[in-house]
């Protein structure tokens, strides 16, 4: 008698049971404790921070290191890494900066930042899934010759010859004291969040970070997959870059320092593994609103920037090592 | 139904009673281990004499593997004791059981590839000058030692990378010496090797119980345990159910153990209807890996590909799938040719392949159940666009319940399960595509007796259904049991090729072997 | 095919030098060929100490962050009690620097936190925290005694001390590296976890060894650089951690862990060092440095890449005969 063709002799239930502790030990659960509490401490401690038009002025500081973090998020997700963002960013304010010396318009400027971030993304793609290199050391080379190249063309002077149009996209709101590039942020997580958690691409990001040769073997075009991601990394690099150069209205060589290790730290802080795999965009934009206002909150307070970057790398660790502590504690009474 | 527990089972009220054949080396009793919602030993008893060879069976997820992980030092025990030579030991790490003399060898060798033969033989207790510095030259002259005794003339020096997987078991062995292992255990160790390289292995083992170790010898293959193994033990469901003398025992009784139920025959009979032809390969050929492969395949066939330990039958059939580019050649389905340059492409044309590794190339580990199933086939369950959670899971209990996988839940992490399990899902992401040829790569390789019968079962299905199949193995029975048509490649081509009723295994073996070209020669 | 590898680093580097030469005669002569190495022997320790880390499949982003810090420690030492033995205040560098690594080999062996996560968050603490002691002041040469600004330009047998120092730091790392226990276990970590384990070797073990010996490391050279350039704040060798990295790659230090030589490390960095001297001499911006490590970095990634491609399996025999004969004339 074969087995097979009876019905299965085991009864499989369609998902776990649901229980409240799964829901509270969630990644994305314990972001929103922390940001009630980043507000509540704020609160207390200066009474400007809970001005709406006050937040909504403080989202200037973090919305284009944001939009990176989106890109950075989904290669992280998909096992790879992309240090040479901020250098992106770099190269493509220089170029814009170029283009505008030469009379290009706003609209001329925007295809002449996405088309540079995809085209520098479109190398560090090229040359992780082309050449099979891994991407930590080629991003990191790529980063060096890109801001390199900054450096070289702009060498210690500023581009500041910008058209009005950019300063008030880049400065400017949309609405409801709403600024323009924290709407686009918005927007484009809504976007990429849909694409990554909806859809089969998505599924096939989460693949890829999980097991890229089981992913290869089942048929998801891996080295497609993660090139464009590259390129969309690129891109939105490219268009905080836009945002960026609006709203300083000029173009350094040391534009967005730095801007690689905040991205790195707002996808880790939001939940997404270095290893691969997993996480969730939800989560990255909590992790975004967290440490875009304990920022925020601290320079109502006066602490110097490189003050609040040790309070965010204490944060960073914290929140890393809190579960793993606090899961080492609960068993050690066994 | 059978009842889980066997008429055959039999409880043990202390493991030294048998050992009574001679000098006890090694003993467990009482031992229990549970992880998180699984128990996967309990009350085990085990007892390994000097100069045996103990065979270890069980079904995959009866608690082998975990087993050999508490007798290395990697888990330890939740409760039991273990004594070597008299001594009670309780293993902290690795370098305990070491220390107490015993080694394991794996299925998959562990080896550091970077590094040399007498730096794989010798790391984590490598000998030192007496000012702390390694000693390289007293490393290289025992390395040399060990390896003459197992009649090997590697270089000691040769980076293990450079090595094939015998020559690592080898390694593996020296290693395990070189700890003057009093317990040598081997974890299903001829699985990726020759008939030759079987044999250079037994040897060794005989010389090992010539020198007063005892082995534990885990494997699935019965003629080996038969041949090689004194003493057999038997676990199901993570508990002991019976042990012996290989002497007093037949195979039929150990599968019964097994099991729990007896299996009467080993393969399905085919009612065989072939139908029209599907596939057409002609003078399939690649650089380095296959060389003008022609073949064609009906409508509820079974095509058998047999050969050796890599003789280049996954190597073509992963070309045939796309994810290798052949040199020239043409694929014909349906009487139209087709270019395949992606596994993607391959899908759409009706082709699929279940990977011979499955913890690699045909599992993703960190997913669950449904993830697992739908994966090659996600445009079949969005609407519009998106992914429908609905219709995923449909498809999941379709064909969850068709090839009988045990899970608690759809969305258990696949990780979890056993090892037949997982197969089973790998087996359900590819059925989910709806191929018309169907690819399977060993498909019964590393899983107990009960999942390979109920795969063998679902092939005769599937055939029956009109899909036409290519099954890989390296198993003669499997072969010779399931196929319609044999074909044998060696080094990279058809060597042979037979009709159902008109092969004899030893044909097959010696077109496989290339024998019957020496014979001619 | 190692040996190869670092053949070839070594005849690019003789031959950028040659080139330069070529350019800039004044760039060959004996005291600016020390002066180079001079230059380079902060980059050669920390490249050294890093490569350790790598091995492991780690990785330390906060070793500049972490030089600064002490850098800054001894000079405010210093400044306050300009009387204690210059030993003492390397003792006291090396000893803060070791409990800086200290810190991130607690969070990395003892929680298990990746290696990134926790530098890239202590490289920012480290940083920070040398504005808050210093309170945002700057340590310049005057605030300095006399005996700290000297140790960099003790002379011996006509090299800087800081030469010796870094051939003792090589050596040392050598006989690690290559003849103790602990060193060859490094190569196992990378190389195979698993088999690491297997082997009785223990992870967490290995992890601090090379984590506090990073800091130790980075807490010389933290004096040495603070020493050297009469100057501590903040932002010194701001960034330097890529540098470090990058001369490790070019080395031939697999990022991926159980790959790499001393040789090849102290070539890495050298390549790097000679680029930065040689610059300004064949009248190339300081500008192009940053381009140029970039390319240079990809340059070797790809190159070291491409000596360990595989063509596919060998399983025809006309296949294997021929990949039999090339690699037989190859060795002989």
């Amino acid at each position: 008698m074969s087995e097979v063709s009876a019905p299965s002799r085991y009864h499989v239930a369609d998902g776990p049971p649901r229980t409240v502790a799964d829901f509270v030990l969630r990644w994305e659960t314990i972001l929103v404790a922390l940001l009630i509490l980043t507000v509540v401490v704020n609160a207390t401690l200066s009474p400007y921070f809970l001005d709406v038009d006050n937040l909504l002025d403080a989202t200037f500081n973090f919305s284009e290191k944001a939009m990176i973090a989106l890109g950075m998020a989904l290669l992280m997700i998909a096992r790879d890494i992309d240090l040479s963002v901020a250098a992106i960013v770099a190269l493509v304010s220089l170029l814009m900066g170029l283009s505008a010396v030469a009379g290009a318009n706003t609209g001329a400027l925007l295809v002449v930042a996405l088309a540079t971030g995809a085209a520098c993304g479109a190398i560090n793609g090229a040359l992780v899934t082309g050449l099979a290199l891994p991407a930590i050391v080629v991003t990191i080379g790529t980063m060096s010759l890109f801001r390199g190249v900054a450096q070289v063309a702009l060498g210690d002077q500023a581009l500041t010859q910008y058209p009005n149009a950019l300063l008030s996209i880049g400065q400017g709101y949309v609405g409801a004291g709403v600024p323009v590039s924290f709407a686009t942020f918005l927007i484009l997580a809504l976007g990429i969040g849909f694409v990554l958690h909806k859809t089969p691409f998505g599924r096939r990001i989460f693949a890829i970070g999980a097991n890229p040769e089981a992913a290869r073997f089942s048929g998801i075009g891996v080295k497609r997959i993660r090139f464009s991601l590259f390129v969309l990394s690129g891109l939105l690099s490219g268009l905080a870059a836009f945002f960026l150069t609006g709203r300083i209205g000029s173009t350094r060589p040391n534009i967005a320092q730095g801007w690689e290790l905040e991205a790195v730290t707002m996808v880790v802080l939001g939940g997404v593994s270095i290893a691969g795999g997993s996480g969730t965009i939800p989560g990255v934009v909590l992790a975004v609103f967290v440490l875009g206002l304990t920022t925020f909150g601290m320079s109502l307070m006066n602490v110097p920037g490189i003050v609040i970057n040790v309070l965010l790398g204490l944060l960073l660790i914290a929140v890393l090592a809190a579960p793993i502590v606090a899961r080492r504690w609960l068993t050690a009474g066994r | 139904m059978f009842p889980n527990r066997s008429l055959f089972a039999v409880t043990l009220a202390s493991p030294t009673k048998l050992a009574a054949g001679g000098t006890l080396v090694l003993s467990l009793s009482g031992v229990s281990k549970a992880f998180p919602g699984v128990l996967a030993l309990h009350d085990v008893g085990l007892a390994l004499n000097e100069g045996e060879v103990t065979a270890l069976v069980g079904e995959n997820g009866a608690g082998k593997s975990t087993l050999v992980k508490i007798l290395t030092g990697i888990y330890t025990p939740d409760s039991g004791a273990v004594h070597v030579q008299g001594r009670s030991v309780a293993f902290r790490s690795p370098r305990d059981a070491w220390a107490a003399g015993i080694a394991a060898i794996h299925q998959e060798t562990v080896m550091f590839d970077e590094l040399s033969l007498a730096e794989n033989i010798f790391m984590g207790h490598a000998p030192v000058t007496r000012m702390g510095r390694l000693d390289w030259q007293a490393m290289r002259e025992k390395s040399r030692t060990l390896l003459d005794a197992l009649e090997s003339d590697l270089d000691p020096t040769t980076p293990v990378k450079q090595l094939g997987v015998a020559q690592k078991h080898m390694v593996e062995i020296a290693r395990a010496l070189s700890h003057d292992a009093r317990v040598v255990i081997m974890d299903e160790p001829t699985a990726a090797l020759s008939a030759r390289e079987i044999e250079d292995l037994f040897r060794i083992v005989e010389r090992l119980k010539k020198d007063g170790r005892a082995i534990l010898f885990i494997s699935h293959k019965f003629d080996e345990i038969f041949r090689i193994a004194d003493r057999w033990t038997c676990l199901r469901d993570g508990e002991q159910v019976g042990e012996g003398l290989i002497a007093e025992t037949v195979e039929r009784e150990l599968v019964s153990l097994m099991v729990g139920r007896s299996i009467d025959k080993v393969f399905p009979e085919r009612q065989i209807a072939l139908g029209k032809t599907m596939l057409e390969v002609e003078d399939l050929s690649h650089p380095t890996e296959f060389d003008g492969l022609t073949f064609s395949l009906r409508q509820g066939e079974i095509l058998g590909l047999y050969g050796l330990v890599g003789a280049g039958r996954s190597e073509a059939m992963q070309c045939l799938f796309g994810l290798t580019r052949p040199s020239r050649g043409q694929i014909r389905i349906d009487g139209s040719k087709v270019e395949l340059t992606s596994p993607a492409q391959a899908v759409a044309a009706g082709i699929s392949y279940v990977p011979e590794d499955r913890q690699t190339q045909g599992a993703v580990l960190p997913f669950g159940v449904r993830e697992n199933i739908t994966l090659a086939s996600l445009s079949r369950y969005t609407v519009s666009g998106v992914l429908s959670p609905a219709r995923e899971l449909n498809e999941t209990r379709r064909l969850g319940d068709r090839l009988a996988v045990k899970a608690a839940n759809w969305e258990q992490l696949l990780g979890e399960l056993s090892g037949g399990n997982q197969q089973k899902v790998v087996i359900g992401k590819w059925l989910a595509t709806r191929p018309r040829i169907l690819i399977l790569d060993e498909p019964t390789k590393g899983i107990d007796i009960g999942s390979k019968a109920a795969v063998h079962d679902f092939m005769n299905e599937l055939a029956g259904e009109g899909l036409a199949i290519i099954l890989i193995s390296s198993e003669l029975p499997e072969v010779m049991g399931m196929s319609d048509s044999i074909l044998v490649m060696r080094e990279g081509r058809i060597v042979a090729r037979f009709q159902r009723g008109a092969a004899s295994a030893e044909a097959v073996v010696r077109a496989a072997s290339g024998l019957a070209q020496e014979a001619a020669e | 095919m190692k040996l190869h590898r670092e053949t070839l680093l070594a005849g690019i580097v003789l031959a950028l030098v040659i080139g330069v030469g070529l350019r800039a005669p004044a760039f060959v002569t004996l005291p600016s060929l020390l002066g180079v190495l001079t230059d380079t022997s902060l980059l050669f320790m920390l490249t050294l100490a890093q490569m350790g880390v790598l091995l492991t499949r780690g990785i330390d982003l906060s070793v500049a962050a972490n030089l600064a810090l002490t850098g800054m420690v001894a000079g405010l030492v210093n400044h306050a009690a300009p009387g204690l033995p210059i030993l003492a205040i390397i003792a006291l560098a090396i000893v803060f620097g070791a409990v800086l690594g200290l810190v991130n080999a607690t969070l990395i062996a003892g929680l298990g936190i990746p290696p990134i996560v926790v530098t890239l968050g202590t490289l920012a603490i480290y940083r920070g925290a040398i504005f808050l002691i210093a309170r945002g002041a700057w340590l310049t040469s005057k605030d300095m005694s006399p005996a700290f600004l000297a140790t960099p330009k003790v002379q011996f047998l006509g090299l800087s001390s800081l030469v010796w120092i870094a051939a003792a730091v090589a050596i040392g790392a050598w006989i690690f590296l290559n003849h103790t226990a602990a060193g060859r276990a490094l190569y196992a970590v990378g190389g195979n976890p698993v088999a690491a384990r297997y082997c009785g070797i223990d992870l967490a073990r290995q992890q601090l060894i090379v984590y506090v010996i990073s800091g130790a490391v980075s807490g010389l050279c933290g004096y040495l650089w603070v020493s050297r350039y009469g100057i501590a704040y903040s932002d010194i060798a701001l960034g330097y951690e890529l540098t470090v990295i990058a001369a490790c790659v070019i080395g031939g230090v697999s990022i991926a862990g159980g790959v790499g030589s001393v040789p090849g490390a102290l070539l890495g960095a050298l390549f790097l060092g000679v680029i930065v001297n040689a610059l300004p001499v064949i009248n190339v911006s300081p500008f192009w440095q940053m381009a140029i490590s970039g390319a240079v970095i990809l340059a070797a990634v790809i190159v070291n890449s491409r000596s360990e491609r595989s063509v596919g399996k060998l399983i025809l025999p006309e296949a294997r005969r021929k990949a039999a004969s090339v690699s037989g004339a190859a060795a002989s």
